[in-house]
């Protein structure tokens, strides 16, 4: 590999890292809103999930 | 060229009641109906023109005759020319004919409102510390599954094969734009954490007439409500109950235009799937649509792929003919659709309810860790479909501005109290508005008075695209009352 060779790799694997921490820092922000939308969700669920959602038996439908 | 056909859908509610375990299925949906209030006629539904046990294959099936003095059999006809009523142990919203996908959607829409005012009424009259709670949904999760049935009416000159071979690869493939999503799978079908949707698991058959058992892709019940020699009512089972107006819209947009495209012989040789029963459940159980399906000819395409190539030919159908303008914007909605899913998921949470919900489920497995059998998920999957504005996620997600509509609520509100105006819906709601109490029965095709004579007059509405605003609204100024409208018809009314 020559020098340029080498420093056009440095570059490129230079860019890949910044667009990489982008990809992360975005994917941090989606994960915060989703996180948001979670905590206002927690607040409406049925209490006992897991009685509520035995209880739901629907027999008798097309 | 091709009539646009006549659009309906029936939704059947799943129903619960909380603190109550032994509550009886069929007395709570028949409290629901018998709750509402708003815009309903008090009156009979006939069942003189049912028959359900009609083959479109050309024979009929013996199955039982409806008994009117069934004490589950509670109906209700409103003022928007739908029917609300009891069917098996649910209630059902069944939608007024409706002239194009965007009316058909608005009244899809109104269902669900209506259903909504009625447990809230229902829930009135209700024990202390009970609760009645309606899902728009179609699964239990427990193996039992109830419907969200479409009906186009198109022409009696389409033969009924043609429409089975061409429309079985297209609704198998649609369930990618028209899943709401379902947590874990039912029916003996293989384990998933995850599938696309509710409905997917249940299907058994290729062809048939059956609705509750072995249900089948192509539903053979040739019961048109309307002039037999001249339309066939295309009875569509294989589809989920839609809470995203956008999904609704593209999902009754689409056939539709594939219905026209068949019946003007423009679709092309039929694609047929191998084994197209298998394929339900192989594209359901699949979030990623990376993997094909074999084709009959033995090539594989996957379901993305296919439902293009019904989009290209709708594309083109709706570029060269003069249709309802809603068919143009069906077009651009089912593009970015079908654009955007090659992206993933996420890209459509906004449009459809599989991936909304997808959205959901894998934040709570992110955030909390939770296993795929953890009842939290379940609970999501399920509160996902509840009507009530206050605790439907759904209703959450629109209100935080993550699901796009295409209707205000005011919008939804106008469309509980009036029917479309293009279509026969029109003169059953308004005649029962202006003359409710002398209407003693009706059904989709017909109206019965009483209008204090010596017989019961009976209306017969065979053709959907009369009884239009335009061809009625001067014989209601003419029509004080019901004596006169029968007398202007021109019916007896000694």
């Amino acid at each position: 590999m020559t020098d340029r060779e080498r420093a056009r790799k440095r570059s490129a694997d230079q860019t890949e890292d910044v667009t990489q921490d982008a990809v992360t820092n975005r994917g941090e922000e989606v994960a915060e809103k989703i996180d948001d939308l979670l905590d206002e969700i927690d607040t409406v669920l049925e209490e006992n999930a897991a009685e509520f959602v035995k209880n739901y038996v629907q027999k008798g439908g097309q | 060229m091709a009539i646009e056909p006549i659009i309906g859908t029936e939704v059947e509610y799943g129903i619960t009641v909380t603190n109550n375990e032994s509550f009886n299925p069929v007395t709570a949906s028949a409290l629901v109906v018998n709750a509402y209030g708003g815009g309903r006629g008090r009156i009979r539904w006939s069942y003189d023109d049912e028959t359900p046990g009609r083959d479109a294959r050309g024979f009929n099936v013996g199955m039982q005759p409806i008994d009117e003095n069934d004490s589950g059999l509670v109906n209700a006809v409103l003022l928007n020319g739908a029917r609300l009523y009891v069917d098996h142990a649910h209630p059902e919203y069944s939608t007024p004919e409706c002239s194009d996908p965007l009316e058909a959607t608005l009244h899809d829409k109104a269902g669900e409102l209506v259903m909504h005012q009625a447990a809230e009424a229902a829930n009135t009259l209700l024990p202390e510390g009970q609760r009645l709670l309606l899902y728009k949904n179609n699964s239990d999760g427990k193996g039992n599954s109830y419907g969200a049935h479409e009906n186009y009416l198109v022409s009696r000159s389409v033969p009924f094969g043609a429409l089975a071979q061409h429309l079985t690869a297209f609704f198998v493939t649609r369930q990618i734009l028209t899943g709401s999503g379902k947590v874990g799978s039912e029916h003996g079908r293989p384990d998933v954490g995850f599938q696309i949707s509710q409905r997917a698991d249940f299907f058994e058959e290729e062809i048939g007439l059956e609705t509750t058992l072995k249900r089948p892709i192509i539903n053979t019940r040739d019961e048109p409500h309307s002039d037999a020699q001249k339309y066939r009512r295309l009875h569509v089972i294989i589809g989920d109950a839609t809470q995203s107006e956008i999904q609704t819209f593209v999902k009754v947009g689409a056939a539709s235009l594939v219905l026209m495209a068949l019946e003007d012989q423009v679709l092309g040789d039929p694609i047929l799937l191998a084994d197209p029963v298998g394929a339900i459940t192989a594209i359901s159980h699949d979030t990623t649509l990376q993997q094909p399906v074999k084709l009959a000819d033995g090539t594989e395409a996957t379901a993305l792929e296919l439902q293009r190539h019904y989009f290209d030919i709708a594309e083109e159908y709706v570029a060269s003919h003069d249709l309802a303008p809603a068919y143009k914007q069906v077009i651009g909605e089912w593009r970015s659709l079908l654009t955007d899913i090659a992206e993933g998921y996420e890209a459509v949470a906004d449009r459809l309810d599989w991936a909304a919900k997808m959205t959901m489920v894998e934040g709570y497995r992110r955030r909390d860790s939770l296993a795929w059998d953890d009842p939290k998920l379940h609970l999501v999957d399920l509160q996902f479909h509840d009507i009530d504005p206050d605790k439907g996620l759904y209703h959450r997600l629109v209100q935080a501005g993550r699901m796009r509509r295409l209707f205000s609520d005011a919008e939804v509100v106008e469309a509980t109290q009036h029917a479309p105006e293009s279509t026969r819906a029109y003169f059953r709601g308004e005649c029962l508005r202006r003359y409710g109490s002398s209407v003693v029965a009706a059904n989709w095709d017909s109206l019965v008075f009483d209008t204090g004579a010596s017989t019961l007059v009976r209306l017969p509405m065979m053709e959907p695209r009369k009884g239009t605003r335009d061809l009625v609204d001067d014989l209601f100024a003419a029509s004080p009352d019901a004596a006169t409208l029968i007398h202007n018809i021109g019916g007896s009314n000694d």
